[in-house]
């Protein structure tokens, strides 16, 4: 037993070494998670489909409520689905002005919202909104294959959905969807 | 009991603790290759299906016009499909607020002969699988993006 | 201008910061005693100055100012005064601020007390601190500032959130935090000794106080987010190792591994490279969970407003503090003399045994968490839950029970297995009549296991006391035998509700009944209630025990207003022996109500042990402390009468 000092034993170096190792192994991962592009969101199975029938009111007292109708003829249009509760959505307002004045022309779906919450949205964040339906229930949300808000969808002039953006339209991403637009002109 | 050797009992226990910490990796990677469970959408359930009873997840759309209660009034069956392929789907209990048909929804359960027997429902944007996400995104991201790029 | 006032202050708090770093780098140097006087006061100064600026945020959210972005966007002037307050860390900048706060608070409470280590390891111990605080103030001041202004005040805030208006939620984040950054003191003792190559226990002595207040924190914490989840998602769960659980998880698996190593090199000088080592375990496990909640990167189909930006700042740190410590570890634990030895039947030796079992179970719930991300970087997309979880950390947690009813009882340094084995006979007797009742009755293995193991534990943990003039036992040994004690009746708690617990799902119409376990439930009836900002579905269901009087319960499914949602109210009734769990569902197209019953015979001893354990190390900590001051008290006075016939 222990009572002799302590020896100049054989030191076990290298192993001390393996806890260094391991952080590395972890930060290379973490890194990798981080920098990975983001492909877990689920894309709509509607891209390429007409956009299911519906009619929405008016959600906003200046502007008029949405149908599906009106999608058909004239140019492609921006469908945005927003929330005045959903953080990103103030985000992409910017965005969002930018496309309306490179002339995109945008509706909006509010979803779950309430008149006077969105009023306050809207005069805090521009309104770059054509038509405002309101959708209480998520059924256009939901009929439309998105799975959280903001998304942004490019719908054609036939009522096909072409193109889906989900999450806050970032100033990278101004291009890529006017690009889509133009696309969707043919 | 003797002692051990005084000189060695520093690499005694390093090497005890390294068996151990190997022992627990060799463990872990072999429980989780056989436990973990992989996330499927209906066109891989059909063409590499699972063993049978195993612990996967199946995410897809509900199709519309499929869900049906059975008489007990708990248990629904409904199909799930991606485009490709369906699955259908048995389910007994409380179903989330924004299980409908038409939305998507990631089932946690197992096979059962060509069945898919869910456990548990996760409808998108449930607010009871939302929270603990929802949460970081309203505490610190959400916000966090409102703020940087205002 | 409380605003201004408070950025202004944490500025000079930072500042502060610097030269603590600086001042005890130099102190270190031979000729550096100048700097000695320095260090100590600055380390206190800083501390009070964050406070400060902490306060001035809670003003803020106090008196609602709109014109700060932090204030109008988490709060809102008709929240009641308890939520105001609690906004003010339940959000990204006012939490870092929080956990600065109490990281510079830590420092500055070292810096006043601390009179064991030698002089030079506790500038080291207190420069490591400036340092880790300083990443922290960069990342605040940088990258979230708490402070800062709109360039218009908002006419009202935005946070009314009433899901987040829970007593719970407010105040359970704020728990773990203390417990999260009080270890970053243990890890900065630990880099501190690394520097000065002086371990031992005088050391350990004073890191100990230090991780039992942090891991008494964690203990609390877990146990009443365990609560918490399981009253308030309507599963009839109460662990779901997801993410951000596992994250409280791993500091408090290190920071337990940590006390008991501690308390090893305190009383016997042995284990020295391995207490550092777990020094710097612990505080980095509280950074990398923190890491993973925030950075979103474990998140799944919700990720929407991931920030890489911020997630790569505070990866940055975590290389740096992380990398760095390890880094000194390699270079420095093999010169860090080797301490005291001790037989393979020792206490010791238990006490290395359960370290090494407490960091198998955080190796295999790190690696559990980590290995969606790892699969996905090869493509396939998997989720890991309880089917791992629960038998691997099983096989760890089964053998450290059998050691932890053994360990205590064994002397230090060197001991016989014949001598305790007597003693341990009726323990062991409980064990095996208790495992073999609940094979005969077909519950499942591991339940099983769990009710003999921890059957037999409840006995042995009680066994130190044998003997023992219980009014003269020292407060830390009755905090050891409480501790071990609630890990006894927890894992009772787990094990009896896996076996137990019985399930039954229906549709009912109104008058119809259903048993579930020992109760008889009759759904009277559904009325519409309102809330200040809900409205909800309301069940009267009428239960009754075993044929006895009825007992109302009242589940309800809220929907709220603004901002929308849904929330499932569960109703609990509890007794001695169970929980009766009640939840309702949806109405189905015939008319019938879905509700679900679940009876969990002795789930509630799951966060009783969870208390008790916290209480346990309570005891502990005001016994360590008590002693220490009156050390401290009798070191003072005796220099005083030395100073005094000198004159």
């Amino acid at each position: 037993m222990s009572a002799q000092p302590a020896s100049p034993a054989r030191r076990p170096g290298l192993a001390l070494w393996l806890p260094l190792v391991l952080f590395g192994g972890f930060l290379a991962l973490v890194v990798y998670g981080l920098v990975r592009p983001d492909n877990r969101e689920v894309a709509s199975t509607f891209i390429g489909k007409p956009i299911p029938a519906f009619a929405l009111p008016p959600a906003s007292a200046d502007r008029p409520g949405l149908s599906s109708a009106q999608f058909v003829g004239g140019k492609p249009r921006l469908l945005n689905i927003f929330a005045s509760w959903c953080g990103p959505c103030a985000v992409e307002s910017p965005q969002l002005a930018q496309l309306a004045k490179a002339g995109a022309e945008i509706d909006g779906v509010a979803i779950r919202d309430r008149k006077d919450d969105l009023a306050r949205f809207l005069a805090a964040n521009g309104n770059p909104f054509a038509r405002i339906g309101q959708d209480d229930l998520s059924k256009v949300q939901i009929g439309i294959g998105s799975s959280g808000v903001p998304e942004t969808f490019v719908v054609d002039a036939h009522g096909v959905i072409r193109h889906q953006h989900i999450g806050a339209i970032m100033p990278e991403d101004v291009p890529v969807i006017l690009a889509k637009l133009k696309e969707a002109e043919q | 009991m003797s002692a051990i050797k005084a000189k060695h009992q520093r690499l005694v226990l390093l090497v005890i603790a390294l068996a151990a910490l190997i022992g627990a990796g060799l463990l872990a990677a072999w429980a989780l290759s056989k436990q973990a469970s992989y996330f499927y959408v209906p066109s891989d359930l059909m063409a590499h299906p699972p063993e049978q009873g195993r612990a996967v997840r199946l995410g897809g759309m509900v199709q519309r016009g499929s869900i049906k209660t059975m008489p007990d009034g708990v248990t629904i069956t409904f199909v799930v499909g991606d485009g490709k392929a369906t699955v259908p789907v048995r389910y007994a209990g409380i179903t989330p607020d924004l299980f409908v048909e038409g939305s998507g929804v990631v089932a946690e359960g197992r096979m059962e002969g060509k069945t898919f027997v869910a456990d548990n429902l996760l409808a998108k944007h449930d607010e009871k699988y939302v929270p603990r996400e929802m949460k970081d995104m309203t505490e610190g991201q959400a916000k966090a993006v409102v703020a940087e790029t205002k | 201008m409380i605003a201004e006032l408070g950025l202004a202050i944490l500025w000079m708090a930072a500042a502060l910061a610097v030269l603590q770093l600086v001042a005890g780098a130099l102190a270190l140097r031979p000729q550096g005693a100048a700097m000695l006087g320095v260090v100590r006061p600055v380390a206190v100064m800083q501390g009070i100055l964050v406070a400060l600026a902490f306060a001035a945020l809670i003003t803020l959210f106090v008196t609602t100012d709109l014109s700060v972005k932090l204030v109008a966007e988490n709060s809102h002037s008709a929240k009641p005064l308890i939520f105001k307050i609690a906004g003010t860390w339940g959000n990204h900048e006012g939490s870092m601020l929080l956990w600065v706060t109490i990281m510079s608070l830590a420092g500055g409470f070292v810096a006043l007390v601390e009179r064991r280590l030698p002089e030079k390891t506790l500038m080291a111990t207190l420069a490591a601190q400036a340092f880790v605080s300083l990443g922290f103030y960069a990342f605040l001041l940088l990258a979230s500032n708490p402070f800062a202004r709109l360039p218009q005040p908002a006419p009202e805030g935005a946070g009314l959130n009433p899901l987040l208006q829970d007593i719970g939620l407010a105040f359970h984040p704020p728990t773990l935090y203390v417990g999260y950054v009080g270890l970053s003191i243990a890890f900065s003792f630990a880099v501190g000794a690394l520097i000065t190559r002086d371990v031992g226990p005088a050391f350990a002595r004073a890191m100990r106080p230090w991780v039992l207040g942090a891991w008494i924190f964690l203990t609390i914490g877990i146990t009443a987010g365990s609560y918490w989840a399981y009253y308030t998602l309507g599963w009839g769960g109460w662990w779901f190792w997801d993410p951000v659980e596992n994250a409280s998880l791993m500091p408090w698996l290190a920071a337990t591994a940590l006390l008991h190593s501690v308390s090893v090199l305190a009383a016997r000088n042995a284990l020295r490279a391995w207490t550092v080592m777990l020094g710097v375990i612990a505080f980095s496990m509280s950074m990398v969970g923190t890491f993973l909640v925030r950075s979103g990167i474990l998140t799944s189909v919700h990720a929407f407003a991931v920030d890489p930006a911020r997630g790569s700042f505070i990866l940055a740190l975590l290389a740096i503090y992380i990398g760095g410590a390890l880094l000194l570890f390699a270079l420095r634990a093999s010169t860090v003399t080797e301490g005291a030895r001790f037989a393979f039947v020792s206490r010791e030796a238990a006490l290395v045994f359960n370290n090494v079992m407490l960091c198998g179970i955080l190796g295999i719930v790190l690696l559990g968490t980590l290995y969606p991300l790892l699969t996905e970087a090869f493509g396939v997309k998997v989720s890991v839950g309880p089917p791992y979880f629960n038998p691997v950390a099983a096989i760890f947690a089964f053998p450290m029970f059998v050691v932890m009813a053994v360990g205590p009882l064994l002397r230090w340094k060197d001991d016989r297995g014949g001598r305790i084995a007597p003693i341990l006979a009726v323990p062991a007797l409980v064990a095996i009549a208790a495992g073999g009742a609940a094979f005969v009755a077909g519950v499942r293995v591991l339940p099983a296991l769990g009710l003999a193991l921890g059957a037999g534990l409840a006995i042995a943990s009680l066994l130190p006391l044998r003997g023992r003039n219980l009014r003269r036992t020292p407060l830390p040994i009755w905090g050891m035998v409480i501790a071990h004690l609630g890990i006894a009746v927890a894992a009772l708690g787990m094990a009896s509700e896996s076996a137990f617990s019985t399930e039954t799902l229906a549709a009912l119409n109104p008058g119809e009944t259903r048993q579930v376990g020992p109760y008889a439930l009759t759904l009277d009836r559904i009325d519409p209630v309102a809330g200040p900002n809900w409205t909800a579905l309301q069940a009267t269901v009428s239960a009754r025990y075993d044929g006895g009087d009825a007992t109302v319960l009242l589940p309800q499914a809220r929907v709220f207003a603004n901002p929308p949602g849904t929330r499932t109210e569960s109703a609990l009734k509890t007794r001695w022996n169970g929980q009766l769990y009640v939840v309702l569902g949806e109405e189905g197209q015939d008319g019938r109500w879905q509700m679900r019953f679940w009876w969990k015979p002795f789930v509630p001893l799951i966060w009783l042990g969870g208390l008790l354990v916290g209480l346990g190390g309570l005891l502990a900590l005001i016994g360590r402390v008590a002693r220490d001051v009156k050390r401290l008290v009798a070191v003072d006075k005796i220099a005083f009468r030395r100073e005094r016939q000198g004159r």
